[in-house]
């Protein structure tokens, strides 16, 4: 490490800052490689080999060919359509164009209720219903007191054109 | 860096966050739809915010030392990069225990949170590439590069919820299209925290500095008697500062 020009280190700071350069930058480019191939990894995974997160009814429907395999659909609830039976709960997930009728195996967590929306994970039969076994809330940007004021779902199709979706 | 700023620093500080307390508690009314969960809006957002805050200080600290060849600057930018990462932790963490109640599950793999995910793995790769050249320059040199390039996340990271379909909803202040639906009382105690948090961060970073700047000049004393060359520049304690990661 002599004669680079500035100060020499003496060789017990060689041996403090690891030996050898090239073994350093081994390591970084190891962990550098196996980060990136992990992110990828689970990125592949959360999108289930789809470009886009989840799809909407309207999308589904218009795919015969995603019967019977696992896909995430997001939506809304509609208002009125939930029925919770011991085990299941049905709803009805919409876009404002296309309703899906959705039957979950469990009870939904979160703050599941109509007029917000949800994300379904599952299986769309032949018979149009879509049987979820996981449905995840997503709830909008808004945060309001909850002072009485009635509360008015957001309108799916004007939220579509605000987030560019 | 005088120690009297840091002293009233730190008393503002700890004002913001005992006047933020009953305000993010108990003023600010809980959510229509998520409940008292909702509160923890209060510390998540502004651990972000105060990530990227850190994250463009990096960035700064980064084309500074590029222009000057100063070695404090580089100095900067770590003291900033290391809040910047524990900032973006702490929001993942804090995320995830909001997300468990208000949406069902304590993660997911969309857009948001893949790269919040990369964010923290790139600075963290940002702290870890410091130190490796026996040349501080040569080491102060490569870590400012990577401090410009990896500031594209965070354009990323934000712009996520917009650009692609997440579970993680868009903006509520900084939404495309400039509304903000949000009840005053939540407004106060958001702003309250973001200030709190920024001021935090900023008595947090000073007292990190000086404390880096007492480590090079005492490693700097060390050798002056050992090394052989004379040089007029720092000689090479940043090499043996290496971060604990790599130990």
């Amino acid at each position: 490490m002599n004669g680079t020009g500035t100060a020499s280190i003496p060789d017990g700071a060689a041996v403090v800052a690891g030996s050898g350069r090239p073994r350093l930058r081994l390591r970084l480019l190891l962990l550098l490689v196996v980060a990136l191939a992990g992110i990828s990894l689970a990125a592949m995974t959360g999108l289930n080999g789809n470009l886009v997160y989840y799809k909407t009814p309207t999308e589904l429907v218009r795919d015969t060919g995603l019967h019977g395999k696992r896909v995430r659909v997001g939506g809304l609830v509609m208002p009125g359509s939930v029925r919770r039976s011991p085990g299941t709960v049905s709803f009805t997930l919409t876009d404002g164009v296309t309703d899906l009728h959705v039957v979950n195996r469990g009870q939904p967590s979160g703050v599941f209720q109509a007029g917000q929306g949800a994300l379904v994970d599952g299986f769309w039969g032949r018979d149009d219903v879509f049987r979820s076994d996981q449905v995840l809330v997503k709830h909008d940007n808004t945060y309001r007191a909850p002072n009485g004021k009635k509360y008015s779902p957001p309108d799916p199709l004007r939220t579509a054109q605000v987030t560019n979706r | 860096m005088p120690r009297r700023t840091d002293q009233i620093l730190g008393v503002i500080a700890s004002l913001a966050a005992a006047g933020t307390l009953p305000i993010a508690l108990a003023v600010a009314p809980p959510d229509a739809v998520q409940g008292q969960a909702q509160r923890l809006m209060y510390v998540h957002v502004p651990a972000a915010w105060l990530a990227y805050l850190a994250f463009a200080a990096v960035l700064l600290c980064s084309i500074g030392y590029l222009l000057s060849r100063d070695l404090r600057w580089d100095r900067r930018a770590q003291a900033a990069a290391e809040i910047g990462v524990g900032m973006t932790a702490l929001a993942i963490v804090l995320g995830s225990l909001w997300g468990r109640p208000v949406w069902g599950v304590w993660w997911v793999w969309d857009p948001r949170l893949v790269t919040t995910t990369v964010l923290l793995l790139v600075y963290v790769g940002y702290l870890g590439v410091r130190g490796l050249s026996a040349d501080p320059h040569a080491s102060a040199r490569r870590t400012s590069a990577v401090g410009i390039l990896a500031f594209v996340n965070i354009p990323i990271v934000h712009f996520s919820v917009v650009w692609w379909r997440t579970l993680h909803q868009p903006p509520t202040l900084l939404q495309p299209g400039g509304s903000h639906p949000i009840a005053p009382g939540m407004l106060a105690a958001l702003l309250a925290s973001l200030v709190t948090f920024t001021l935090a961060g900023i008595v947090v970073y000073r007292r990190r500095l000086r404390q880096l700047a007492a480590r090079d000049a005492l490693l700097r004393e060390r050798f002056a008697d050992s090394s052989t060359a004379a040089t007029a520049q720092e000689p090479a304690p940043a090499v043996l500062v290496i971060p604990q990661v790599f130990r």
